[in-house]
């Protein structure tokens, strides 16, 4: 559960293979008695994951989103909640909701419907949410993943409760922050009947960006069936990876496309009721999922050790990256009132057979398939893990081997190679130059003998930085390998002829001189002749006379 | 001009309508509207279309739609101080008007609505003009656009007159739930034009402009019509976009259309109906041609709604009903009779549930549609350290005591543990009635009922007791809770102030039968003997 690294659980918006990170050194310093501690227990463990739709406006409105824009840029009287504007529901956040209903082996509700959800808070400009709430447009799925290899692998299948659509907030900018200076707070575009969106309270000027305010949610709410840090980590992941598969989403959890919240309790082990649940929020990566989680399943076994259960309270504790810990942020007193009611303002969502059913052939081939799909190719897991990872590698490597490229070999250069190019440059599969068929004729030319190894891996780099085809740079570079064995045989010649003095001491005995020759051939055939004829020729010439 | 007119030095009526008075003595009266008919009306001859006969006059050059315009504002004008109608009047109407008359110069093609003055009711979103829903916490609000209704008709050359005052989001029957003032009734200014639309039935009825615009959540447009002697249309729910409407309770709330004359209300509604893609929940269907109802009542045969089944409806007529209405709603059966009606009286056995469930819901949904109002954004925000109290202060001080009463009551109604016996038992009750509209109207082609309980009533009287008040609202609730269109048109007068004192008839359609509600209506208009339409006062005015 320590280990040093997650390998590629997924990827994030540099398309670089994301890496679950846990520093060695973070729990060492944690007593082995505490190791045993929590061994007498059982973590109960369970996810409410919100995906930001990709859609190109709102859930309502026809503003567009785009993270990063300046505060308010992107609002309008609906997703302002300005008095009679009323809500139209965006067809594609139907459409997107059923994709990952289906992908998630969800049932759907043919008849649901919107609710609002009604709390007080300055970011959100109606006074309520348009949510789902007794009738989700998804119910009752499961998500099947494997562990990576280095945790000791393993095949998992979590439970979906529901999935919903809703919309999100906006978000409060405080004066103060350094991100949103006093420039970028100012456009509120729709001037004089924004009086004010900014609200002096806590003595500190607090201001409200609506960007956000109205932009598409799913929220997927998982069974508790995660055990450990570890598990729910790769479920986030496996989530960020249907969404990306999908392309319902970027799932990008640095700019909060990809929100998880975990719900963590504890009990001892045999015991069948559950404890005190405790959530966790502002978990920014996977990584800070997997050590909040086994940080506080430490906590609560060390209070339940201590016989100080009872301090284990329904709240929601805040992860501390720098401190590495979780702190209380809101006890709960009972459970708020929603006064959840269903939305007037929208008719119900009805989704009829042949909709359903359109959707479900469109869907491409979902990472679990994919990767079965590669097991059964012969694949090690590790392979399978790393080409299934990302959409646009397994697209990739799928588009190689449909050109008929040998699959191990397909596997090794991507693995090999072209993905050390990708992180060393920072570019994604998308951004390099090389093209699936060229790789998959470049893999055959190596195969059939026309060019070495060697001048393939050249070859190689200079399609991953220019492009081009591999037949045209071979024959324009005049790489083909040479394998007319009486060419070779001249060459040969030519080196034991300029060389008498190492030919002698070849057959005096020294025959790691082999090595010399071979080179000094190698050499004047400027790296194209074929290895093998080489050397067989080479021996004969040298073995012959002695 | 809406300066001018509030800083007018207050006057009595007796001096304001003095022919002696030196402020109007300049003002030819004769050049209202009322001038392009062909012929100029007594107070008690059939209502005409004012819309119908300013088309006619501005296309045949008879008057200029600034003269019209001028008539109009200059009896608002007088007018107003005494039945503070409206929150806001337009300065651009004159503008407005001019340019249609270069248009016209030009032989442009016009609007239907060329011309015509329309009020709106100050829920309604109008563009940079002051939408306040008659509340405090709106105070100075501008919206940046208009309603999709108020955009409908400005396409086809209305022009907003103004403002009119309203209950507060919406919420009264009397108009005195207004934060700005208490607007009078034309036919006695010591009552109420009922409400909530009571700015835009009283501007009708005093001729302050020609049309008006209400909304109609449980009888806001239906009974101030009744009690100032106007038509008044609630169309179906879904006809008319609600976009640009503030919301009161969203499953109940509709545009309507205040006329004085049933074809008027009928052409402000085409001019606004239909699907709004702006809107959810507006009706993709057609919308037909409902002036084509219209027709002239020479061409009518002597039973001209011969074969038609009117099915008056009994719990209406039971006790709570002043004597009065009674009587004025049985004419009105014999006068439906007389046109070749067959007349039956049907039960709503689900009607006096109809209140209770209507409070439930428009209370319910209210206090969530109100939400919105927390100081942030708009409106008046109060200095607090601390959030809740900035939400709390602002609240307090920018709502009335009514709407925080629904308020309440709608946040209780919808509590965890008691959702199931109010709300959602209330929504039971909801189908329940919709289920006995539908039969009724399976056997009826329309329902009539007394349009409320009794005539207006004093300023003041009910203030006290809301209960009262909200009783008042039995007649129309059902409707809405049923999303049916329903219509009312004056129908009779019983005793009070010193002309009598109107009485509407509210005759009930099938879903999106608004044409026939328009064609009976029409007819039963255009065939009603001796009913003044008409405040005397205003009537005698014009007639100087």
């Amino acid at each position: 559960m320590k280990n040093s690294q997650i390998q590629p659980a997924t990827q994030e918006k540099q398309q670089q293979p994301p890496q679950i990170k846990v520093s060695p050194q973070t729990h060492q310093t944690k007593t082995k008695t505490l190791d045993k501690i929590t061994q007498d227990y059982e973590a109960i463990i369970g996810i409410e994951t919100h995906v930001q739709l990709s859609t190109l406006t709102k859930a309502f409105c026809g503003c567009p989103y785009n993270y990063g824009s300046q505060p308010n840029t992107s609002i309008c009287p609906i997703c302002m909640g300005l008095p009679g504007a009323l809500p139209v529901l965006n067809s594609k956040v139907i459409e997107f909701a059923v994709k990952l209903g289906l992908a998630l082996n969800c049932k759907l509700s043919l008849n649901s419907k919107f609710d609002r959800k009604q709390y007080f808070y300055p970011d959100l400009p109606k006074g309520y949410q348009i949510s789902q709430f007794d009738i989700p447009i998804a119910t009752s799925g499961y998500l099947d993943l494997d562990l990576p290899v280095e945790f000791g692998g393993g095949h998992r299948r979590f439970g979906i409760t529901r999935v919903h659509m809703e919309e999100d907030a906006g978000k409060l900018l405080h004066s103060g922050d350094g991100d949103y200076s006093q420039e970028n707070t100012i456009p509120l575009t729709l001037g004089s009947l924004l009086m004010a969106a900014c609200l002096l309270c806590f003595g500190n000027l607090l201001q409200v960006d609506l960007n956000r305010a109205g932009v598409p949610l799913l929220e997927i709410v998982s069974e508790p069936d995660m055990r450990n840090g570890i598990e729910a980590a790769e479920y986030a992941s496996e989530v960020q990876r249907v969404v990306r598969y999908l392309g319902v989403s970027n799932g990008n959890m640095q700019e909060g496309s990809l929100r998880c919240d975990v719900n963590v309790s504890i009990r001892p082990i045999g015991q069948s009721e559950f404890g005190t649940k405790v959530e966790i929020k502002n978990l920014n990566s996977f990584s800070s999922i997997n050590r909040a989680i086994d940080f506080e399943i430490e906590r609560q076994a060390l209070l339940h050790s201590q016989g100080q259960g009872d301090q284990i309270v329904q709240e929601t504790r805040l992860w501390e990256e720098g401190s590495q810990k979780t702190v209380t942020m809101r006890k709960k007193e009972g459970l708020s009132d929603y006064r959840y009611f269903p939305e007037p303002d929208l008719p119900e969502v009805i989704l009829t057979e042949e909709f359903v059913d359109s959707i479900h052939r469109s869907l491409p081939e979902l990472p679990e398939v994919k990767r079965r799909r590669y097991e059964k190719m012969g694949l090690s897991m590790q392979d399978v893990l790393f080409l299934a990872n990302d959409i646009n590698v397994s697209q990739f490597f799928d588009a190689t081997i449909a050109m008929g490229a040998d699959v191990k070999l397909a596997t090794n250069w991507i693995m090999g190679d072209i993905a050390a190019y990708m992180k060393n440059e920072k570019l994604s599969i998308s951004e390099i130059k090389l093209a699936p068929e060229e790789l998959a004729e470049l893999i055959a030319s190596i195969k059939s003998g026309t060019i070495s190894g060697k001048i393939g891996k050249e070859i190689l780099f200079e399609l991953l930085a220019k492009g081009g085809m591999v037949k045209g740079l071979i024959k324009e570079k005049d790489l083909v390998q040479i394998v007319d064995p009486s060419e070779i045989e001249k060459m040969v010649d030519k080196v034991l002829l300029e060389n008498p003095k190492q030919l002698e001491q070849y057959r005096g005995g020294k025959t790691k001189l082999q090595g010399y020759f071979a080179g000094q051939i190698m050499k004047i055939s400027k790296g194209k002749a074929n290895p093998g004829l080489l050397n067989k020729i080479l021996l004969e010439k040298l073995n012959a006379k002695s | 001009m809406v300066s001018t007119l509030h800083h007018h030095p207050p006057r009595s009526l007796s001096r304001f309508f003095s022919s002696s008075s030196t402020t109007i003595k300049s003002r030819s009266f004769h050049s209202k509207p009322i001038l392009c008919s062909d012929q100029s009306p007594s107070s008690t001859s059939s209502p005409q279309s004012q819309i119908l006969s300013i088309r006619h006059s501005l296309l045949s050059r008879h008057v200029t739609a600034t003269q019209l315009a001028e008539s109009y504002l200059t009896r608002l004008k007088l007018t107003e101080p005494h039945l503070k109608s409206f929150l806001h009047v337009s300065e651009h109407v004159l503008k407005q008007a001019e340019s249609l008359d270069h248009r016209i110069d030009r032989n442009e093609n016009i609007g239907l609505l060329a011309g015509v003055l329309v009020g709106v009711k100050d829920n309604i979103c109008t563009m940079d003009m002051p939408s306040t829903a008659g509340s405090r916490v709106l105070e100075n609000y501008r919206p940046p656009f208009d309603a999709t209704a108020v955009k409908r008709f400005k396409e086809l050359g209305g022009i907003v007159v103004g403002k009119t005052n309203m209950d507060e989001f919406g919420m009264g029957s009397t108009t005195e739930a207004s934060a700005f003032q208490v607007t009078a009734n034309p036919w006695d200014l010591s009552r109420v034009p009922g409400g909530s639309s009571g700015g835009s039935a009283a501007a009708v009825s005093a001729r302050q402009c020609v049309v008006s615009l209400g909304s109609d959540t449980g009888g806001s447009v239906r009974q101030p019509a009744s009690f100032c002697g106007v038509v008044g249309l609630k169309p179906t729910y879904g006809r008319v976009s609600r976009y640009g409407l503030m919301a009161y309770a969203s499953s109940l709330d509709v545009i309507g259309c205040f006329g004085s004359s049933v074809a008027d209300a009928g052409i402000l509604l085409s001019a606004i109906s239909g699907h709004d893609r702006l809107d959810a929940t507006s009706s993709k269907r057609e919308v037909p041609d409902f002036t084509s109802q219209f027709i002239s009542t020479e061409l009518l045969g002597s039973k001209p709604l011969k074969g038609l089944r009117v099915g008056l409806i009994r719990e209406t007529l039971d006790n709570g009903v002043d004597n009065g209405i009674k009587s004025a709603v049985l004419g009105a059966v014999s006068h439906l009779e007389e046109l070749g009606c067959t007349l039956s009286e049907v039960s709503l056995p689900s009607f006096p549930l109809g209140l209770p469930a209507y409070y439930i819901l428009a209370s319910s949904e209210s206090s969530s549609n109100l939400s919105r109002y927390d100081g942030v954004r708009y409106g008046n925000q109060a200095t607090a350290d601390e959030l809740n109290a900035l939400y709390g202060d602002s609240r307090a001080k920018g709502f009335g005591p009514e709407v925080k009463m629904r308020i309440l009551m709608g946040t209780y109604g919808l509590s965890a543990g008691y959702y199931d016996a109010y709300y959602k038992r209330a929504q039971q009750v909801r189908t329940l009635i919709q289920k006995n509209f539908k039969t009724a109207l399976d056997e009826n082609d329309i329902l009539i009922s007394p349009a409320a309980p009794s005539a207006a009533y004093k300023i003041g009287e009910k203030k006290n007791d809301p209960l009262a008040m909200y009783a008042g609202d039995i007649m129309t609730v059902n409707v809405n809770l049923a999303g049916l269109p329903a219509l009312v048109l004056p129908c009779g007068f019983v005793e009070g102030g010193a002309a009598g004192l109107p009485v509407g008839l509210q005759m009930i359609g099938a879903a999106f039968d608004e044409e026939k509600l328009l064609k009976v209506g029409h007819i039963f208009e255009q065939t009603l003997q001796g009913c003044r339409f008409i405040p005397p006062l205003i009537a005698d005015c014009d007639a100087q």
